[in-house]
């Protein structure tokens, strides 16, 4: 079933390079706290027959279910925003200690134009969090190089059994409009 | 015969001649104790931490490996840290899937204080509610026998709350390399290391 992508705030070409790149890597399970930077993947993933679009309550629950993935021979990534990454601190131990692959995409706040004071402190601390964890971070400023990281951060996750989180630039995603 | 459940019987109990294809995620502490006094096995992966993801690593595991039942063996510390899963689960409705709550009313591992079991929440009701399948507490050993054979099959997403004692239980502690336990169980399901 074909789904109309929603309408995002920017260019939604290059976020169809990057959920190919996820496709080609044999992602099969996309679990996600919704935001609006990753509308067009969250869309995407649910109409795909080869895939299952997991709506989580909170992010960490995406980091066991990866691993619960992982377990079972299958590939996983969790979609979250930057607010989110504060909420799977501890559960980043597991992938840790099960030398789990993991790849996540996370949507920046708080850093370009942001308008809403309470996504500054989580949106500066996200790549410390991730690093003082164990998770490499690359960071993708520009849409051209997107789709390409991704396919970068798939094979370090999936093919050397790394954590690696790609963090997309706020002002990559766009400003967000208030009214 | 006491009136609870004693908890290391009752799992010895629900594992007894377990189905072949039985996969198996132990939550955190005494579950994960009394999952492996009932007998260590290839596929059974037990957590010594991770507080609150067992239902989760659960939901991923049943998605993956979809033709196996799948049973998250917990504690209701364990599983109200992560009760939010229960709404993800239910969302997802996993035929494979079962929960099993071994329901002390107590964080037994840290003191001993009153957990939300016991002082509100009714596990399988919250389960029921999030749109699993079926939900069921058990109270005596005839309850475990009816469950054991409900694990080939789970017809899922079910919740079972499992009412058992309070009274220490000696420890039997599993290995605690995650890396070894992942890649054990990866290696029973013909998945290759790394």
């Amino acid at each position: 079933m074909d789904q109309p992508a929603p309408a995002d705030t920017a260019s939604t070409a290059w976020k169809d390079a990057v959920f190919a790149a996820l496709e080609a890597a044999g992602v099969s399970q996309v679990h996600y706290v919704p935001d609006a930077g990753h509308a067009t993947l969250i869309a995407r993933a649910h109409a795909h027959p080869r895939m299952r679009a997991v709506p989580l309550t909170t992010e960490e629950e995406g980091v066991a279910a990866c691993v619960g993935a992982w377990l079972g021979g299958a590939r996983a990534v969790l979609l979250m925003q930057s607010s989110g990454v504060g909420n799977c601190i501890n559960m980043l131990s597991l992938v840790r200690n099960c030398g789990a692959p993991f790849l996540t995409l996370v949507t920046m706040r708080g850093e370009w134009a942001e308008f809403n004071p309470w996504q500054v402190p989580m949106g500066r601390a996200t790549p410390a969090v991730l690093e003082a964890m164990g998770v490499a971070v690359q960071r993708v400023e520009r849409a051209e190089d997107a789709a390409e990281t991704v396919d970068a951060a798939a094979a370090l996750a999936y093919g050397a059994g790394s954590a690696v989180a790609v963090l997309f630039a706020q002002r990559l995603i766009g400003r967000k409009v208030w009214k | 015969m006491s009136a609870i459940l004693e908890r290391r019987a009752a799992v010895r109990a629900l594992m007894a001649g377990r189905p072949a294809d039985l996969l198996v995620v132990a939550g955190l502490g005494t579950p994960a104790y009394d999952l492996y006094a009932a007998g260590d096995h290839d596929a059974n992966f037990y957590l010594w931490g991770a507080m609150g993801g067992a239902a989760m690593i659960g939901l991923g595991l049943a998605l993956a490996q979809p033709d196996r039942p799948v049973l998250v063996l917990t504690g209701d510390g364990e599983a109200l840290m992560g009760l939010g899963a229960l709404a993800t689960i239910g969302a997802q409705r996993p035929a494979n899937l079962m929960v099993v709550v071994l329901d002390n009313g107590h964080f037994g591992e840290t003191g001993m204080q009153p957990s939300h079991t016991s002082l509100g929440t009714d596990l399988p009701r919250v389960a029921e509610a999030c749109g699993f399948a079926w939900s069921a507490t058990v109270r005596d050993m005839a309850g475990i026998e009816a469950l054991r054979r409900r694990l080939a099959t789970p017809e899922g997403p079910g919740l079972v709350r499992a009412i058992i004692g309070a009274e220490p239980t000696p420890k039997a502690l599993p290995a605690r390399d995650g890396a070894y336990l992942a890649t054990r169980f990866r290696a029973h399901l013909g998945l290759a290391p790394g």
